[in-house]
């Protein structure tokens, strides 16, 4: 089984255009180990979501099956084989 | 046939103003639209033609990038240039200075949010953090200005390798004399009237921006949150240079690049009224390190309610050096005669947060 990592449209272009990556999940695994494994051939992807210490950047949303992992458990929410995971810029700026 | 390039850092991307006579002037960009462009530097040194960039997208975060071809191009690291070390449990939120060694060909610093001081040993792809100032004692009483708590000026010393200045808001003047293995504080002199209990602290001023004369190089100027100041040992002491200005504050200070004694400084009315002093765009021009000053206003809007942040003035390169500077609504101003006339070469583009320029050949 494979989750989902949604991107948004304006990050494609650093993966090459995809608009979703697959992770092959055996049993349920935390959010960053399944951001790790999605964006492991595009660091630079990697860096626009988390910063050097892996925290999800202040004005990113995550969502994995509609929730908002920042307010489950950040990057050591669960994420099962079947999970959907979106990458949101958040509602913010001017 | 030469070309001067000017490159205007905005909250919204990065433009570039270019021009074969510095008369006419066409306006290309944006590159990075809807990033906070905070730093510039365009390294011509060894033959190379690199534009550096560090800007700060609001939402996937911090990022610095190089090009070779004037912009044509961009490359980032893939691991992302600046990276604070695991054991800092510390992330950054943006390269604010971006400056070539005067001493080696290679060699880049970089001043960033929250205050680290970086450097590059290969033209500014790579960059490692200076252990000696981040792990300073003082660190943890340095404030935050408006704007962030940053390293927002790198002066290594053009004289002595081993010696450099770097200052931040709020923290004030720091200075190494063996290579940024260790630093001292260099404030005295320089008043906080917003620490009452202690107006002349050995550190915590607020100092907006420090210039390195361009004939002397133990001589500074310093642009303080109120107050202006000049150095004659390298940044350890100073004194008041502020009579004769409209007003002290101000965020900018540019030295002449060609002639010492000479420093452009951006007047703005008060902290309280962050507005030209009577609503008239100037600079103040000294020519004598501070003991007079000269108000230039030919070219510039009256009526005028803008200002000009630390990083937004510079001078290019060109035998004749021409002065620009940024303002907060978007209008870059030329001056080809040392501040006496000034005209207007770029408008209606977002906040300008830095302006560098160089005169290729």
């Amino acid at each position: 089984m494979s989750a989902r990592v949604v991107l948004p449209g304006m990050l494609r272009e650093l993966a090459d255009g995809a608009a979703e990556l697959p992770v092959e999940l055996a049993d349920a695994a935390p959010l960053a180990e399944v951001l790790d494994r999605a964006f492991e051939p595009w660091p630079i992807l990697a860096t626009r979501i988390r910063d050097e210490r892996g925290e999800i950047r202040r004005h990113v949303n995550v969502f994995i099956d509609g929730e908002d992992a920042k307010r489950v458990a950040g990057v050591q929410t669960p994420v099962s084989p079947t999970s959907t995971v979106h990458v949101i810029n958040a509602v913010s700026g001017g | 046939m030469s070309e001067t390039i000017v490159g205007i850092g905005t909250r919204k991307g990065l433009w570039f103003a270019r021009s074969e006579d510095r008369e006419e002037w066409r306006v290309d960009g944006p590159h990075f639209l809807m990033s906070e462009v905070l730093s510039l530097l365009f390294d011509t040194r060894g033959g190379r033609t690199r534009t550096l960039v560090g800007f700060r997208s609001s939402h996937w975060g911090p990022s610095l990038q190089h090009s070779d071809d004037l912009g044509a191009t961009w490359v980032e690291h893939p691991d992302g240039s600046i990276r604070f070390p695991d054991d800092t449990d510390t992330a950054l939120k943006a390269t604010w200075q971006l400056v070539a060694d005067p001493h080696d060909g290679d060699v880049v610093w970089a001043g960033t949010e929250p205050q680290g001081l970086w450097r590059s040993e290969d033209a500014g792809e790579t960059f490692e953090l200076n252990r000696g100032l981040w792990e300073h004692p003082h660190r943890p009483e340095w404030g935050e200005g408006f704007g962030g708590g940053a390293i927002h000026t790198v002066l290594p010393s053009p004289a002595t390798p081993d010696s450099m200045l770097v200052a931040m808001s709020t923290g004030g003047v720091y200075n190494t004399r063996d290579g940024g293995a260790t630093w001292e504080p260099g404030n005295t002199g320089i008043r906080a009237y917003f620490m009452p209990h202690n107006e002349y602290p050995e550190f915590g001023q607020c100092v907006h921006k420090v210039a390195r004369d361009s004939a002397t190089s133990t001589r500074l100027y310093a642009q303080n949150h109120r107050g202006v100041y000049r150095s004659d040992d390298d940044g350890v002491t100073w004194t008041s240079i502020e009579e004769g200005l409209p007003t002290n504050f101000g965020m900018t200070a540019v030295a002449h690049p060609g002639r010492g004694d000479t420093v452009w400084l951006v007047p703005i009315a008060s902290d309280g009224e962050r507005i030209p002093p009577g609503a008239q765009l100037q600079t103040q021009r000294t020519d004598d390190a501070g003991a007079t000053w000269r108000t230039q206003t030919t070219g510039l809007p009256s009526r005028s309610y803008t200002n000009v942040l630390r990083d937004a003035a510079g001078t290019d390169t060109h035998d004749q050096p021409g002065l620009y500077f940024g303002t907060r609504n978007g209008e870059v101003y030329a001056s080809l005669d040392d501040g006496e006339s000034y005209s207007r070469i770029a408008e209606q583009l977002p906040d300008i947060l830095c302006v560098r320029a160089v005169t290729l050949s």
